[in-house]
């Protein structure tokens, strides 16, 4: 109880309170800008927080995430184009329904379904990351191996269409986490005699330099017309918006807890919590031939699940130190810079800051509601802003927060080098995302591997003879075995068929 | 006039003959600019917040910004011969830690010790003995007992990464008792917290860490504390004996922080700079701090802090030598 009063205080201060609702309308504008996302709101942000405290600097990411994920859908009704990948799922829905004059009621449930969907993933990050982590106190590293595994074999899988290319994209992060010093017997991996690269590449210049400076890249190295800004008038957004999210309480559920799974699923987003969601929706709704000519229902659903999802995420990402979504791959980064070493530990040690975290989770949504307005009466302005000059900035940006972080330029170095490469690999359509989970994940599953290792004298038995792991290692193998397993059926099964 | 003249001469040539400074006599008084201090660990940890508020707390007293730098990486090889290869003229300084006394014996780097100029040691943290609450080792005789008792490598310990401070605490105190430096396996952990979380999962047997890092596990009940391998107890922990109380070993190890600068810093300013580090070390601000964190307090001026660490930089070696982890 004195960790949940110590919290309301670190987050009730006023200089708190600041920082969030500037992350708030930092997050609106990366959101709604489209190519800018909030995957690289938060990118941006860690060299700011990096001279903060623990809360306002989680408190910020947190705020302009759930901003940034809302805001998408603003130019996703008005423009057919989806300001963060999280509004694709059901642009063409919104923009249905402005062709057809209801831009107010598209945004209205788009802002309501945002809030609600973020306030019902915040009440599960809430209740079941304690819960967790009591019994996670309980794994040793052969758990840690088996839940390192899932969370690999989920971003390959998991996170793009074609399993070959994220099983690429994967072992390119896993070898980007091998080089530097090896932690076990401290042998020197990749390094050429380099002392910079001795430290192995550090984590939150690759992040900067993958997601925003790859977009920097593309932006200008394709020739799009500035979107021109909409012509409508924006009126009021609540007309009609009761009835609809009344006949539509069921979705708002449905979306909210599909969202937060797929959210705590490692390697998926919310941007696949809102495909889905949609897809969800329109399978069992009743008024199927209704999708996609501007009806609300797909949107209930989708916009409260990508918000719900961003929640979702961090339950894994505080309780284990496995990465939800790539938004939470940099979290990770900003709680060990922070000492806030993720774990189930970090609720023995810290509970004040975590409570502190899950607060900000719901005043952050709570902020939706002003800033979420602020930002539809804004449109205009806001999607008028000239490419031009916001990539440089961004550019600019990406460099000095990197120097920032270590004063080194070994580090800028690193970030144009990874934001480079992975420019190139979505361009050749591979995604980034099971990049950064090998990234992150590498260390955890050498280090549980190897010290496992040590532990029972080279014995590999010993990964199944604790309960917990064996039916971690069980439920893994699986996972493993069972596309190889479809494929034998239905290549033996009956071309006739049995039906 | 010319008395006068003459006079501020020789004042100047004293000044000279003191500092054994070659340069032009009219050098303003140190410090006339803002100074650096390196920090060779990440941000949020323990060393990064020790030259925190440090550097407030010398801020004050010298009337000049004092703004610390981390330079990571490397296992504290970056960071440290960041200090090492300053200007030595006392405005980049930087706090150095125990494994300035390791990692040359491993081969990582040819610094040590004689490369700093050293101002000042400001803490000292003892190694401990830690056992997880279910653990059926009441106090650390019966748990060295039982490890002598058993075939080597029953036994598995953790605490810091391979050849850190705390896998040498235990190499030590097994050499000291006779038996093999290996005699428990060493686990390698990425620092203490995870190694303690390991040992309360069941996955090793004991750790080795200091008792501070070991306080929030301790106080939660779910960590026993055994001994601490200091020369006292600790003031958090008065219940808890010391290694020489428990076993009679004399092996006593611990990791520590001093504040120093480069080689052939001038004197004079080594003296100012000393004298308001140790004014800042005697700070009820520093020591409320330190306390609020667990970590162990210990002055030593320039001359007695770099004996200091001589002898811990020969201990240390002699013990990496014994066990195997000198390359």
């Amino acid at each position: 109880m004195h960790a949940i009063d110590l919290a309301f205080g670190l987050i009730l201060d006023p200089y708190v309170l600041m920082v969030m609702i500037m992350a708030g309308l930092f997050g609106l504008f990366m959101g709604a800008i489209p190519g800018l996302s909030a995957t690289m709101a938060t990118a941006l942000l860690v060299p700011v927080t990096f001279f903060m405290d623990p809360v306002p600097a989680l408190a910020a990411i947190v705020t302009a995430t759930a901003m940034a994920i809302f805001a998408g859908d603003i130019p996703g009704a008005l423009l057919r184009i989806p300001g963060t990948p999280a509004s694709a799922a059901y642009v063409d829905e919104a923009h249905a329904m402005t062709r057809r004059g209801k831009a107010e009621l598209a945004l209205g449930v788009s802002l309501s379904s945002a809030i609600i969907g973020g306030l019902f993933g915040s009440a599960v990050l809430a209740s079941s990351a304690p819960v967790l982590a009591d019994i996670a106190l309980n794994f040793s590293s052969f758990e840690y191996f088996w839940l390192a595994c899932m969370g690999l074999t989920c971003a390959a899988f998991v996170a793009s269409d074609e399993p070959l290319k994220g099983f690429v994209s994967l072992l390119l992060g896993l070898f980007i986490a091998t080089i530097g010093i090896d932690p076990m017997s401290g042998f020197p991996r990749f390094t050429f005699g380099n002392v910079d690269l001795m430290g192995g590449i550090n984590f939150i210049p690759a992040m900067i330099g993958m997601f925003a400076l790859a977009e920097v890249i593309r932006s200008v190295t394709t020739v799009n017309p500035q979107p021109k800004a909409p012509q409508e008038r924006i009126g009021n957004v609540f007309k009609g918006l009761g009835p609809v999210l009344g006949r539509y309480k069921l979705n708002l559920l449905r979306g909210s807890v599909i969202g937060t799974l797929v959210g705590a699923l490692p390697g998926a987003g919310s941007d696949i919590a809102a495909w889905i969601s949609y897809a969800v929706s329109k399978k069992f709704s009743r008024e199927k031939e209704k999708f996609g000519t501007g009806h609300p229902e797909g949107i209930v659903d989708a916009g409260s699940s990508n918000n719900a999802g961003l929640g979702g995420a961090w339950v894994p990402a505080l309780v284990f130190g496995i990465p939800g979504d790539s938004i939470t791959a940099i979290v990770i980064g900003v709680l060990y810079m922070k000492g806030m070493n993720p774990g189930p530990t970090v609720f023995l040690y810290h509970p004040e800051l975590i409570y502190a975290v899950f607060l900000s989770f719901f005043l952050a949504n709570l902020l939706l509601f002003p800033l979420g307005l602020l930002a539809i009466k804004s449109s205009k302005q806001l999607l008028h802003v000239p490419r031009g000059v916001l990539m440089p900035l961004i550019l600019m940006f990406c460099i000095v927060g990197t120097f920032a972080i270590n004063n080194t330029v070994f580090d800028v170095g690193v970030m144009l080098v990874l934001g480079l490469i992975a420019y190139m690999m979505e361009e050749n359509g591979f995604p980034v995302a099971p990049a950064i989970l090998g990234l992150v994940l590498g260390p955890l599953l050498e280090d549980s591997f190897m010290t496992s290792m040590i532990k029972s004298d080279g014995n590999l038995l010993a990964f199944f003879e604790r309960p917990i792991a064996a039916g971690l290692g069980v439920v893994t193998l699986l996972i493993w075995i069972a596309p190889l397993f479809i494929h034998l059926r239905r290549r033996y099964a009956s071309p006739a068929g049995d039906v | 006039m010319l008395r006068r003249t003459l006079l501020s001469l020789a004042g100047a040539a004293a000044v000279l003959a003191a500092t054994g400074l070659a340069a032009p006599a009219a050098r303003a008084e140190w410090p006339e600019r803002p100074i650096t201090i390196i920090v060779p660990w990440g941000a949020g940890g323990g060393t990064d917040a020790v030259g925190r508020i440090i550097a407030s707390l010398m801020e004050k007293d010298l009337g000049q910004p004092v703004n610390v730098v981390n330079r990571t990486g490397g296992s504290g090889v970056v960071g440290h011969s960041a200090i090492a290869t300053a200007d030595p003229d006392g405005y980049t300084l930087g706090v150095v830690t125990v494994e300035i006394a390791m990692m040359h014996w491993q081969g990582l780097t040819d610094l040590s010790y004689k490369d700093y100029a050293v101002l000042g040691q400001v803490n000292l943290d003892p190694g401990g003995l830690m056992v997880g609450e279910d653990s059926p080792y009441k106090s650390a005789k019966d748990l060295l007992a039982a490890i002598k008792a058993k075939p080597k490598g029953t036994f598995k310990a953790s605490g810091t990464g391979q050849g850190g401070i705390w896998h040498l605490g235990l190499a030590g105190w097994m050499l000291s008792e006779g038996l093999p430096g290996d005699q428990v396996t060493w686990v390698p952990s990425q620092g203490s917290a995870p190694a303690l979380k390991d040992m309360v999962a069941g996955g090793v047997d004991l750790v080795t860490s200091s008792l501070a890092e070991g306080r929030a596990l301790i106080e939660a009940g779910k960590v026993r504390p055994l001994a601490n391998m200091g020369t006292e107890r600790l003031g958090i922990f008065p219940d808890v004996p010391t290694l020489k109380e428990a076993t009679g070993s004399d092996w006593t190890v611990g990791a520590w922080r001093v504040i120093a600068g480069p080689k052939g810093i001038p004197d004079a300013i080594v003296q100012k700079a000393s004298a308001s580090l140790e004014k800042a070390y005697k700070s009820k601000e520093f020591q409320d701090f330190m306390k609020s964190r667990g970590f162990g307090t210990v002055w030593r001026g320039p001359k007695e802090a770099t004996e200091f660490m001589a002898s811990a930089d020969k201990d240390l070696g002699e013990v990496m030598k014994k066990a195997g982890l000198v390359k």
